[in-house]
């Protein structure tokens, strides 16, 4: 507290039994606290209000002069802002477009109207902030405060009310209405509770198992739903993929999010894992296009790097090793589909994915 | 007739026989054949040119015979639509070793004589051609729109603003990008893109995309700063560092006493 050696009496202070130490010069860790003796005050003394400050507006009428004209220049452009708006809004053609700074290209009819409109809101607004702070009284003022709680004889007349109208209702004298209300009641709740808990849908089931895909189903383009001939799957190229018949299921969008495919080809001398060659068809692979982080679709393919990147999260997927998660959050490797070519050279798949596609879910782990 | 018939045990019939097979296939191979189409027939005289200017400009990293090197890829057989796309949009001759050449509007070469390096590297081996202006014009915007956000929106953006790919690179906004050079970015499919051949996308489809790419170069603005048109996220950061941030300041201002 006193940083020359001369003790101060204060509460925390009792004279005569804190050493005092120079404090100007550096001190060994233990040396120089101060021992308190926990003694609060009853109450502290009300500092009472702030002096008040007057403003330049309140002594100087010159002053006042100034903030009046201030405020009401900014009424003013608000005013001509307004008159602005109703003139633009007669005299620019709606379907006019033309360059505007910092906005381009654009229809200058609706920029016109926009930036008038604002400005005579903006001008409104801060002229009456200014008004208040310049002009307007700002004294402290007490305002004093009345006890809320109605009088003695007005709480007793409600509460005999309320008893008097039972008693005309003859609730306590007629059990047989009193259970069969609270009954009644307390069954009304059992609705509320019983469409919540009965609408949260089916159990999923074996769906976030399965797919379209299945042993035999060809591989079409999308959006066109076209099978795809395994010759036209030239090196570097990807084709967006869905199931053939995906458009015949009874819920299509449903279906893609899950069955959605990626078909790319590489070199097969890219390729590093014999797996992947094994379950592609001379260097097109087909892999799952749904993150196995939360379900994005995976669709960002780098043809030089063979990187897949997804966008929500920037997840990485290396093509060349089974698309194995290189960075970013998903958990595990996208699943490939297992492909081959039919008699007639069309793409088809040898067998259904061997996992379930997309995030993981809780029985999954 | 009938010296022909005499003759047909002759030992040179088999061979004039498969001589006149083999020329009628050839013939007919030549005619019907699909061919990669021109859009100005090069002559040996382009190529010639060509060369002399690839070996003048290009040859230090493609190496002398476009056969590439460790520093660059190989030529042979990228065809005329990747030169035309590489060297008309700028990108090369590369500015400097990065992730990615980047577009510039400062050609290096001429129409010409990138059209005649274009018939050098065309004649080095088979590969996309420059697609003629026939190809880039009559699609219909709204497949083109479908197609493009199946395709290309993963990269591109769904409005062609462009966006972020891994360690740097970048697929690069598609604003005011010529028809023709669309059309060679996905035959050829430079550097990151993936190639988006006619058996993939046909012929129609790029027209459609085009002409999708096309309106929304010609969509205007109806008003106000467009923040990229990419949705919530430049919005949403617009509206909480300068709104929030004026709001701030106008509270500042109404707790300040006056002068």
């Amino acid at each position: 507290m006193t940083d020359n050696g001369n003790p101060t009496q204060g509460p925390h202070e009792p004279d005569g039994q804190v050493e005092r130490f120079d404090t100007s010069t550096a001190l060994p860790l233990d040396q120089g606290h101060i021992v308190g003796t926990g003694g609060i005050p009853e109450q502290f003394a009300n500092p009472g209000l702030p002096p008040h400050v007057h403003r330049m507006a309140d002594h100087d009428e010159g002053a006042a002069r100034r903030a009046e004209k201030q405020v009401a220049t900014l009424f003013g452009i608000s005013a001509l802002a307004t008159v602005l708006f109703v003139v633009c809004y007669f005299a620019i053609p709606r379907d006019k477009f033309s360059f505007i700074p910092l906005v381009g290209q654009a229809n200058i009819s609706h920029v016109t109207l926009g930036v008038t409109l604002s400005i005579s809101l903006l001008g409104i607004g801060m002229g009456a902030i200014h008004w208040a702070k310049t002009l307007m009284p700002d004294t402290e003022v007490v305002e004093e405060r009345h006890t809320l709680r109605s009088a003695e004889e007005d709480r007793h007349g409600a509460v005999d009310t309320l008893l008097e109208g039972g008693q005309g209702a003859q609730i306590a004298r007629r059990p047989l209405i009193k259970y069969t209300l609270g009954g009644a009641l307390g069954l009304f709740a059992i609705p509320l509770v019983v469409q919540l808990v009965g609408s949260l849908g089916p159990a999923p089931g074996d769906e976030l198992y399965t797919t379209v895909w299945k042993k035999g189903t060809r591989l079409v383009r999308d959006p066109e739903l076209t099978p795809v001939k395994a010759t036209d799957v030239t090196i570097g190229s990807v084709f967006h993929i869905l199931p053939e018949g995906i458009d015949k299921t009874a819920y299509p969008m449903n279906e893609k999010a899950k069955a959605a495919v990626l078909l790319m080809r590489l070199d097969p001398k890219d390729i590093l894992s014999q797996k992947e060659l094994d379950w592609g068809y001379h260097g097109i692979v087909a892999y799952s296009q749904i993150c196995t982080h939360v379900g994005c679709p995976v669709g960002l393919y780098e043809q030089q790097t063979h990187h897949l990147l997804c966008p929500c999260h920037q997840s990485t997927f290396d093509v060349t090793q089974d698309a194995k998660v290189i960075f970013g959050p998903a958990g595990h490797p996208l699943p490939q589909l297992k492909i081959t070519v039919d008699q007639d050279g069309y793409l088809m798949a040898d067998a259904p994915f061997a996992e379930p596609v997309g995030p993981s879910f809780w029985e999954r782990g | 007739m009938n010296s022909l018939a005499a003759r047909r045990r002759h030992p040179a019939a088999i061979v004039v026989i498969l001589m006149l097979g083999l020329l009628a296939t050839g013939g007919l191979y030549v005619l019907l054949s699909p061919k990669t189409a021109q859009a100005a027939v090069a002559t040996a005289d382009d190529v010639n040119q060509g060369k002399k200017l690839f070996l003048a400009n290009c040859a230090t990293c493609h190496g002398l015979k476009a056969q590439g090197t460790n520093d660059a890829p190989s030529l042979v057989g990228v065809g005329a639509a990747s030169v035309d796309f590489q060297v008309g949009t700028g990108r090369m001759p590369l500015a400097g070793p990065n992730v990615q050449a980047h577009q510039s509007p400062k050609l290096k070469y001429s129409e010409s004589e990138i059209r005649d390096l274009a018939a050098y590297i065309a004649s080095l081996g088979p590969g996309p051609a420059i697609p003629e202006e026939s190809e880039l014009t009559g699609g219909n915007q709204a497949k083109g729109g479908e197609l493009f956000r199946v395709n290309c929106a993963m990269c591109h953006n769904f409005t062609g603003a462009g966006g972020a790919l891994t360690r740097g690179k970048f697929a690069p906004a598609l604003d005011d990008v010529s028809g023709k050079h669309i059309y060679e970015a996905m035959v050829t499919g430079p550097q990151s893109m993936p190639v988006f051949n006619n058996t993939n996308i046909d012929k129609q489809g790029k027209a459609d995309i085009i002409a999708y790419l096309q309106g929304l170069d010609e969509n205007k603005n109806p008003g106000g700063i467009t923040l990229g048109r990419i949705g919530p996220v430049s919005e949403g950061l617009f509206a909480w560092t300068f709104g929030i941030g004026l709001l701030i300041g106008f509270a500042v201002w109404l707790g300040r006493k006056a002068a």
